[in-house]
C-alpha cells in the first residue's frame, strides 16, 4: 500500500512537470507576447515613450531571455513558492490567487454539496420509479439542466432577479460588508449571496449526475443480488439503499475525483464571470487571453495538481468502499 | 374464483410436525406481463400444492413460467408482471407467539391479496419461505461479507427464547427476544459449517469474490436456511455449477430438508436432478401446466406428449447404438402469439387435426393423483 502510494505520487510529479511545460509551450504559441499587446495599447493612446518602456519591462519580466531559460527559471522559483509576477496586475501571482482562493474553495464546495445532495436522491428516485411520471419529470428537467450552459442560466436568473424581483445577485457580499472584518453577520451575508451562484453552477452537474446515477442504479437493480436481498425479506428501502445504491454509486467516486477537485481551482469560470464573483476562474480565463504567462501557468499547474490529487483520492476511496479492488 | 379465506383458524391438532399437511396451495394462478407488443401470459392457470416436508419439482423449457411462479409465491414478480388471477394459499403456522404470549393456530393467507412490500409479506419472505437463485456468482452483494449477508437474514427473522414462563398442560408459553450481534455471528458460522464450508470461522468474513461458485451457492443456502424456513424455493440452484459441485449441493439440500422437515419447491430443466430430488413433479409448457404426477409415475408412465418428448431427449448411458438423440420438433412459439387450442399442438407428434388446434384441453385425472392437460385423455 505504501509502495503503491509512493509510486502514484512519483507518477504525479512527472505528470505535473510535463503538463506545466506543455502548457508553457502552448501559451507561447500565439505570435507576440504580453508586451506586444501592451505596446499596441500604449501607442493607441498616443504614448510616445512606449518603445523605451517596453525594453525596460521586457528585461524586468525576463521576456528577452530564451524560452527554455524562462521556463526553467519559473519552474525552479515555483518550487520555492514564488510563482512569478503577473504582467496584467503587476503583482505576484501568489498574492492574486491567494486573495481569491478562499472564495473559490467555498463556492466549489457549496456547488459540490448542492450537486451531490440533489443529484443522488433524484437519480435514485428516477431509477426506482422508472417510467413513472416522477421519473419523466426528473428526466426532462435534468436534460434541460444538462443542455443549458451555466452562464446562460446565470444571465437569465440575473435578469429576473434584478428586473423582476429587484434583488442583488452579483458579488459575494452586500456593499456594507464588502470591506468589513469577519463577523457572524458577514458570514450570513456570504451564505445569502453564495447559494444562488452555487446553485447555478450546480445545475449542469446535477443534470449529468442524475442521468449517471439513474443509469447505474437501473443496471444494479437488475442484478441477482438485489433480488436475493429482497428475497431475504428486507424492506424495499433497505434493498435499494444498502444493496443497490451502495454498488451503483461507486463509479461516481471517480467523477468526484476528476471533476470536483479541479473545480476548486477553476470551477464554473463562466458563471463567475457573469455574476462577477471574485474567484480564480475569471482571472484564469483572462490570463490566457492576455498571454499573462506566469499567472496562467500557475493556474494550470494547480489545476493539474488538483486533478491528480483528486484521482488519487478517488482511487483510495474506491478501494476503501469496494473490497473487490483492494490491493492485497 | 372463491373468496379468499383470510385468517381462517384450523383445528389446533393440525401442527406443522404433521408431515403430510398442506403448506402451499396454488389455485388457478395467472401471471401476465403487459409489455409493449401485447400481453404475455407467463403463467396461465397453474394449480398444485406443496405439503410440509415434501419436494415438488417444476420442470419445463426456459421461459415456460417456472421462475415466475416461484416469484409469484413470494410476491416478487418483476415489473411489469402482475398476478391477474387465482390464489396462492399459504397455511401459516407462526413459530413465535404473538404479543399476548400465546402460540397462534394455523391461519390461511392468500399471498396474492397481500401488499408486496408489506410487513406480513416481508416476514414470510426469507423467514418462512426462503429462496435460492440460479446465479450464485452474483447473488451476493459484492461489498458485504458472507457473514454480513447471513446476519441480515438472522437478525430479521430469528428470535431466541428467553425463558419458560409457565407450563399450561401442553402449551409452553415462551418469551422471545431478538438475537444479539454475537449470537447472530455464532449462528452464521454454524450455518456455514452445516453447508460444508471449510474453516467457517474465517470464511464468515470473506467477501463474495474470495469464494468459489460452489461456495457462494453454499452461502446462499446457508442464508436461506439460517432462518429455519418451512419451505425453500430453489430456482435452478445448480445450473451454473459443475456436476461434482452440483451433487454436493443437492446432498446438502436433501440432508437439511430431512433434519428440518422443510418443503422444497425445486425448479429446474434438468430431468436427472429432478428425478433424484422430487416427490411430485409439475411439467410446464408456455405458462401452462401440462402434467402433474408423482415422480415415479411421471418417469415410467408419462402421459402428455410433451413430457414424453422431454424424457426422450435425455441422453442415456449405455452401449453405442448409433441412434440420434431425440429432440422436440419445431420451435418454442412466440409468447405473444400462442397457438390456438392446445399450445403444444404445432410440435406435438400425436397431433389430431381439427381437434388439437381447435379445442382447449382440460385438466384431466388419469390415475392416482396423476393429472394431464391433453385431448388424448379426454372423452
Amino acid at each position: 500500500m505504501v509502495n503503491y502510494l509512493i509510486r502514484r505520487v512519483g507518477y504525479a510529479l512527472i505528470m505535473i512537470v510535463l503538463v506545466s511545460f506543455v502548457s508553457f509551450v502552448i501559451i507561447e504559441l500565439p505570435p507576440g507576447d504580453f508586451l506586444t499587446q501592451k505596446v499596441e495599447q500604449l501607442r493607441a493612446r498616443g504614448d510616445r515613450s512606449a518603445e523605451q518602456q517596453v525594453e525596460m519591462l521586457r528585461r524586468r519580466y525576463g521576456l528577452d531571455k530564451p524560452f527554455l531559460e524562462r521556463y526553467i527559471n519559473w519552474a525552479t522559483n515555483f518550487l520555492r513558492g514564488d510563482f512569478g509576477e503577473s504582467f496584467e496586475f503587476e503583482r505576484p501571482v501568489g498574492e492574486i490567487l491567494g486573495a481569491r482562493l478562499g472564495y473559490t474553495v467555498v463556492l466549489a464546495l457549496a456547488t459540490t454539496l448542492i450537486t451531490w445532495f440533489l443529484a443522488i436522491p433524484l437519480g435514485v428516485i428516477s431509477a426506482v420509479k422508472q417510467y413513472s411520471l416522477t421519473d419523466q419529470i426528473i428526466s426532462v428537467i435534468s436534460f434541460i439542466g444538462l443542455g443549458m450552459p451555466g452562464f446562460l442560466l446565470a444571465l437569465i436568473i440575473m435578469y429576473f432577479a434584478i428586473i423582476v424581483f429587484n434583488l442583488e445577485v452579483t458579488g459575494l457580499f452586500s456593499p456594507q460588508f464588502q470591506d468589513a472584518p469577519w463577523s457572524f453577520a458577514k458570514f450570513m451575508d456570504l451564505l445569502g449571496h453564495l447559494w444562488l451562484p452555487a446553485l447555478i453552477a450546480a445545475v449542469t452537474g446535477i443534470g449529468g449526475l442524475v442521468r449517471i446515477m439513474r443509469g447505474n442504479l437501473l443496471d444494479t437493480l437488475g442484478q441477482p443480488f438485489v433480488e436475493a436481498a429482497r428475497a431475504r425479506g428486507l424492506k424495499s428501502r433497505t434493498v435499494t439503499w444498502k444493496h443497490a445504491v451502495r454498488i451503483a454509486i461507486n463509479p461516481l467516486i471517480t467523477i468526484l475525483g476528476s471533476e470536483v477537485f479541479p473545480s476548486i481551482v477553476v470551477g464554473s469560470a463562466l458563471v463567475s464571470i457573469v455574476l462577477n464573483l471574485p474567484t480564480i476562474g475569471p482571472v484564469f480565463v483572462d490570463s490566457l487571453r492576455k498571454l499573462d504567462m506566469y499567472l496562467a501557468g500557475t493556474c494550470i499547474v494547480f489545476l493539474t495538481i488538483m486533478l491528480l490529487v483528486g484521482n488519487l483520492v478517488a482511487d483510495l476511496l474506491l478501494a476503501w468502499v469496494d473490497p473487490r479492488i483492494r490491493l492485497e | 374464483m372463491s373468496t379468499p379465506s383470510l385468517a381462517t383458524s384450523l383445528e389446533t391438532s393440525d401442527r406443522p410436525t404433521d408431515v403430510r399437511q398442506t403448506l402451499i396451495e396454488v389455485r388457478d394462478l395467472k401471471v401476465e406481463f403487459n409489455i409493449r407488443g401485447g400481453v404475455v401470459k407467463a403463467v396461465d392457470g397453474l394449480t398444485f400444492d406443496i405439503k410440509r416436508g415434501q419436494t415438488v419439482g417444476i420442470i419445463g423449457e426456459s421461459g415456460c413460467g417456472k421462475s415466475v411462479t416461484a416469484r409469484a409465491i413470494l410476491r416478487m414478480v418483476p415489473r411489469p408482471g402482475k398476478i391477474t388471477g387465482g390464489e396462492i394459499l399459504y397455511y401459516r403456522y407462526s413459530r413465535y407467539p404473538g404479543k399476548d404470549g400465546k402460540t397462534k393456530d394455523i391461519e390461511v393467507i392468500d399471498m396474492t391479496k397481500l401488499d408486496p412490500d408489506g410487513e406480513l409479506v416481508r416476514q414470510i419472505r426469507g423467514g418462512e419461505i426462503a429462496m435460492i437463485f440460479q446465479e450464485p456468482m452474483s447473488s451476493l452483494t459484492p461489498v458485504y461479507t458472507a457473514g454480513a449477508h447471513l446476519n441480515e437474514a438472522i437478525t430479521l427473522h430469528r428470535l431466541l427464547p428467553v425463558k419458560t414462563l409457565g407450563d399450561q398442560m401442553v402449551e409452553k408459553i415462551m418469551e422471545y427476544r431478538p438475537v444479539t450481534k454475537d449470537e447472530a455471528r455464532a449462528i452464521a458460522i454454524e450455518m456455514l459449517r452445516r453447508v460444508g464450508i471449510p474453516k467457517p470461522e474465517q470464511r464468515v468474513d470473506s467477501y463474495p469474490h474470495q469464494l468459489s461458485g460452489g461456495q457462494r451457492q453454499r452461502v446462499m443456502i446457508a442464508i436461506a436456511l439460517s432462518t429455519e424456513p418451512y419451505m425453500l424455493i430453489a430456482d435452478e440452484p445448480t445450473t451454473a455449477l459443475d456436476v461434482s459441485i452440483e451433487a454436493q449441493i443437492l446432498d446438502i439440500m436433501r440432508e437439511l430438508q430431512q433434519t428440518a422437515n422443510m418443503a422444497i419447491m425445486f425448479i429446474t430443466h434438468n430431468l436427472g436432478v429432478i428425478a433424484s430430488m422430487a416427490d411430485e413433479i409439475v411439467v410446464m409448457y408456455m405458462g401452462k401446466q401440462v402434467e402433474r404426477a408423482k415422480v415415479v409415475d411421471l418417469f415410467y408412465n408419462p402421459k402428455h406428449p410433451y413430457t414424453q418428448a422431454l424424457l426422450q431427449s435425455v441422453p442415456k448411458l449405455g452401449p453405442k447404438t448409433g441412434a440420434r438423440l431425440a429432440s422436440i420438433e419445431g420451435m418454442v412459439p412466440d409468447p405473444l402469439n400462442l397457438p390456438t387450442g392446445c399450445v403444444f399442438h404445432p410440435r406435438c407428434p400425436a397431433f389430431m387435426a381439427g381437434k388439437c388446434d381447435k379445442l382447449i384441453p382440460n385438466w384431466t385425472n388419469v390415475g392416482d393423483n396423476h393429472w394431464v392437460r391433453c385431448l388424448l385423455y379426454e372423452e
